[in-house]
Order: structure tokens, then sequence, then C-alpha cells
């Protein structure tokens, strides 16, 4: 048997002991949403008397499925929205020499010091004079671009080599042609990152959205998971339930996009 | 096919000028070698020919139309890059048939064309491949592929073999050569290794500081170098320069004995005496030649020939001797070039006393 160094073993027992301090809630939210309400408080993993009948009550419930529209309406028209203008920005940014083009990126950069709670109120303003509350578009405009984005795709474009560019200028491509034909696909692994950031933190995102919206056909799921608590007493198993499904399309996301990320960095390391 | 020609041209950074005002008429179906070491202009030239650059001041003329303000796409121009620029996310195929983009004609006759250039560049193997599966040579040969399939006017060469080993580099230099006897297409070449630009151009153009130096075909330039530089630069191993001064009718050198000077200057009389190292050998053929003699210090066998670097009054100098005699260091030695295979120049302003 080959000898295992102490090393490794104090790194392996911290790497366990992380990996489960992060799993337990995880596990803690799948065992709860196949408890029933009496069973909640008893902190056995495995529960008693497994039962599906919270996930049939959820399922059932026509307001449950209508948040899970809206957070996926949500999520993915500013992930898309993101991918498209914080690259487009990014790339302008990067390949573009023009007067106050550091001014520019200083002055997009500046406002990730702002921090969101003191947004909030203007944010709010804003949309009640344009009339943009209780709206999709009230919950999505805030986030439709970000400066995070165009900075990480700002500095993945300065990674790609300007000859590409010029060899399609010569080949006769427009400029965004020249973007989305040539520089987008060369930048995959950094947009595949983007979309998961964006995707994860808008399917998450409570904040803003319970601020915006007041009726219950626009809640978002966090935000109508969160009126479980309040409506009644906390009903945990529903919560956890709603909770349980909510993380399938993050999980569905992640494991799609995962691999552009791999490829992306093979592409990466290629002289040509 | 085509001509260009280059008037006055002029690049400027902000306040500093990296080409000053450069003059060169590149005749149709001619290739033409730009050469000269890095931060030359060379690269901004091409830039400048290519339109990937905007120019500061002059013109240039494609064919005879005045192509300043005219887009890269619109010049009718192919370029191939130093690191090949083929697209990672796209086949072989794509990417030749990338250069036919704004063409109009059919799929099956954009295919068509494809495979005509793959099968000139022994690539029809590999036209499903992406080019993390291709080698070095083969990737710099789909950037040809995709140069060529568009049949452009000229050719842009930006340093296209400097990527690639030392093996590969002289089998593409005879590649792209056969490939320009084959199309006669005008092609512009930028390398800063004067043997590329030696085995390649039909005419070499040196350049130092944003200025052309010199102009002419690699013999002319070998035998009739107008400065100092060109004479160092081109040949190789580089030429050797000894200090002289000069009086009636020849030269005293300073590592001792004396040569026949054709020439007279009424300016100076400090002058360089060039020998190249292949014209200085341990055989006398000419008594009014130059004779050095010195310690071997080094020793470089190359089979054909022996490099002999020797060491005489404080300066070395190389010659030749025949592959199989190989000097041993700190052996003495005397070697010999005969007086019409040497070169003269003014020691203060570098030029050339042959050239009035």
């Amino acid at each position: 048997m080959p000898r295992i160094r102490p090393g490794r073993i104090i790194a392996w027992t911290l790497l366990l002991i992380g990996g489960m301090i992060m799993v337990t809630p995880l596990l803690f939210m799948l065992s709860t949403s196949l408890k029933d309400a009496s069973q909640v408080y008893d902190l056995r993993v495995i529960p008693q008397s497994p039962t599906f009948d919270n996930y049939i009550e959820i399922l059932g419930d026509g307001r449950f499925t209508r948040w899970f529209v809206n957070s996926m309406i949500v999520a993915v028209i500013v992930t898309v929205s993101n991918v498209f203008f914080d690259s487009l920005v990014g790339y302008t940014l990067a390949k573009f020499r023009f007067r106050g083009r550091y001014l520019v990126f200083v002055a997009i950069l500046s406002t990730l010091m702002i921090p969101t709670e003191m947004l909030v109120l203007p944010w709010y303003l804003m949309a009640s004079q344009f009339g943009w509350l209780d709206s999709y578009w009230g919950i999505m405009f805030p986030g439709m671009m970000t400066a995070f984005g165009t900075f990480l795709m700002k500095q993945f474009f300065e990674g790609v080599p300007d000859d590409f560019l010029e060899a399609a200028r010569i080949d006769g491509l427009n400029e965004f042609t020249i973007w989305w034909k040539i520089a987008m696909p060369l930048v995959t692994p950094a947009l595949s990152a983007l979309a998961i950031f964006t995707f994860l933190g808008n399917w998450t995102a409570f904040f803003w959205p319970l601020i915006v919206t007041t009726s219950a056909d626009l809640y978002t799921l966090p935000v109508g998971l969160s009126s479980f608590a309040v409506e009644q007493s906390i009903q945990w198993e529903k919560i956890m339930t709603g909770a349980s499904i909510a993380t399938l399309p993050t999980l569905i996301i992640f494991l799609i996009l995962q691999r552009y990320i791999v490829r992306g960095v093979m592409l990466a390391g290629l002289k040509g | 096919m085509a001509t260009i020609e280059l008037d006055r041209l002029i690049k400027r950074y902000g306040q500093s000028t990296v080409v000053h005002g450069i003059n060169l008429s590149i005749q149709d179906g001619e290739f033409v070698v730009l050469v000269g070491p890095s931060g030359c202009g060379k690269s901004t030239t091409l830039r400048m020919i290519a339109g990937l650059e905007e120019i500061s001041e002059g013109e240039i003329r494609i064919d005879g139309r005045v192509v300043n303000d005219l887009q890269p796409k619109d010049r009718n121009i192919a370029m191939v890059f130093q690191n090949y620029a083929i697209y990672p996310h796209m086949t072989v195929a794509d990417n030749i048939a990338f250069g036919l983009y704004r063409s109009k004609l059919s799929k099956s006759e954009k295919r068509q064309r494809v495979e005509q250039v793959a099968e000139t560049l022994g690539l029809s193997q590999l036209l499903e491949r992406r080019p993390s599966a291709l080698s070095g040579g083969q990737r710099q040969r789909v950037a040809i592929g995709r140069a060529m399939v568009r049949n452009p006017a000229a050719f842009l060469f930006d340093e296209p073999l400097s990527n690639l080993d030392a093996q590969l580099r002289t089998q593409m230099r005879i590649e792209i050569k056969r490939l320009h006897h084959r199309l006669g297409t005008t092609s512009v070449f930028v390398t800063h290794d004067q043997v590329e630009a030696m085995t390649m151009a039909d005419r070499i153009v040196v350049m130092r500081e944003g200025r052309i130096l010199q102009v002419g075909t690699p013999l002319e330039l070998y035998e009739k170098p107008v400065d100092v530089f060109t004479a160092r630069f081109i040949g190789s191993p580089t030429m050797n320069l000894l200090p002289a001064s000069l009086r009636d009718g020849g030269a005293d050198l300073s590592v001792g004995g004396s040569v026949r000077v054709p020439y007279s200057s009424a300016t100076t009389s400090d002058i360089l005496v060039g020998a190249r190292p292949q014209d200085l050998v341990p055989t006398v053929a000419d008594p009014q030649g130059l004779t050095v003699s010195g310690t071997v210090v080094v020793v470089e066998t190359l089979g054909s020939e022996t490099l002999v670097h020797i060491e005489s009054a404080g300066q070395t100098v190389i010659g030749s001797a025949p592959g199989r005699q190989i000097p041993r260091i700190g052996e003495h030695m005397t070697l010999h070039a005969s007086s019409e295979r040497l070169y003269y120049f003014d020691k203060a302003t570098e030029k050339s006393l042959a050239v009035r």
C-alpha cells in the first residue's frame, strides 16, 4: 500500500469538514421537504415517515407555479441582457481606442462601490415615477446591465489577440459581426461564468423584487416562498419543499454551462 | 495582380514619427521583402498598406488607385499574420471559406474554391478538423489558404514564419516561394530574418528607424551595401569591419598591414574596411588584398566549412576555413581576402565609399 503523507490527511480532513458544512443545510432542506408539519422540529436527517405530500401540495398550488415562472422569466431575460450588453460594452472598452475610454471605464467601475441598499430608494422612486412598480420590467431594470459583468468581459476581451479581429476586418466583416462571430466565441468561458453568476443572482434575488412587487401574481420564487412565513405561522416544510424545487434550475444551468467553461479554458491555451 | 506604390508615406503616433516619408514602388507580381530590426517601421508600413493603420501623411496606391481612405476590406488584399489568426472555433474548411465572406459566389462554388485551395496546400484531409488538432505548419497553411481563396490583388505577410521551429520555417519558406511562383501574385513580406529575406525576395527593402536604407535584389544588397548597417545586416555571419586610416591609394589597418583602396575621400581619412567571413580564408590569392593574423579563439564547425574567430590587436575577426580543416584554439593563424572582395566605408557617416 502506498504511504499516505500526513499533510494529505490533514488536507482531506479539512476538505471533508468543509464539504459537510456546505452539504448539511441542503440535506436538511431535502429532508424537511419530505416531512409533515408535525415532524419539522424532529431533527432526524432521514424522516420517520417520508411523504411527498408537500410536493404534491406545492406543485398543485397555482401560486407556486406562477412564482416559478416569474422567477424564470426574470432570471432568463436579465441573464440574456447581461451577456449581450456587458460583453458589447466590455468589447468596446477593450478593443477600441477613443477619447474618454478610460473615463467611461472608471465611471462604470465606480458604480461597484455603491452598495445596493443605497440604490434601492432611487430605484424605487424611478420605478414609481415611470410607472414600473409591480411589473416585470420593474423587477428587471436595475440588473439589465452590470458593472461587474462589463468589467469581467472587458478583461477577457483584452486577452483576445487583435490579429483575429484584424484578419476578420480584412476579410470584410463589419465591426458588429466581428464582435458577434469572432470575439464572442473566443470568450465562451467568460460568457458561461457571467451567465451562471447572473442567473443565480437573479434567481435567488429577494430584496428588490420584494420591494418593487405588491401583487402576489408578480412575486418571484424567493419572495413567494417567504410569504409562507408571514401569512400563517412559519410553514417550514412548505418553504423547504419550494426551496428544493427552486434549486433545480440553477443546478441544470450549471451542469449545462460547466462543459463550456472546461472547453473554453482548453481553447484559451491555443496559440492560433 | 497589382502594383503597390508608397509615396512619401509618414506614420506618426502622437509626437513620435515611426515611418519617415518612405517611397517605394512594387511591381506587379513582385515578391518584396521588408527587412530590418524590430522597431524599424516595417510592420507599420505593411499595416498601412493593409489599411489596419491610418496614414499620417503621404499616399498609398494599389494598381494606381489611391487607397488611403479605403477600408481594409475594400483594398482587395489578403494578409497572413504572425500568430496565424485562424479561428479556433471553426473547422479548417470554415476558416478557409472565411476568406470568401464577402464574395457573392454560391455555396457550392465556395465549397469548390475551398477544396481547390486545400488541395494546393495539402490540407484536403484536414478540412473537417479544428485548428487545435493541427500542427504549427498546418495552421499557417490554413492561414495562407484563407488569404489565397479570394484571389486577392496582393498578399501581405507579417512575419508569418516567426512562430515556427527552424526546420518548419525552412520548409514553409520554400512552400511560400513556390506558391508565389505559381500564382504570381504581388507579395509584400515582412521579416526580421535576413536569411528569409535573402532566400525569398525578388527585391529586398532594408529599413531602419522608419527609413528605407536600401532597395535591391538580394545579390545587389550582398555585393553593394550602401552603408555599414546593411552590410552587417545582410549575410551571416556578419561582415568584419576593420578600422583603417586612408592615405594615398591605400589604407593602414589598425590590426596591422595595409590594403589598396580604389576610392578616395575628400572628407575623411578614418574608414572601415569590410570583409565577409566567407571571403576571409587561409589561402593567399591576392597579395594586394587584406591579411589578418591572430590567435584562434573560437572554432565553429559547420561541416561544409569551419568558421574561425581569430583575435588580432584586440579585435575579433571571423574567417572561414574548408570543412575538413579544423584549427585548434590558441593556434596562430593568418587569413586573407582578395581586394575585389573588400568593402570600404566612411567611419563617421557609415556610408559606403563606393556610393557617391
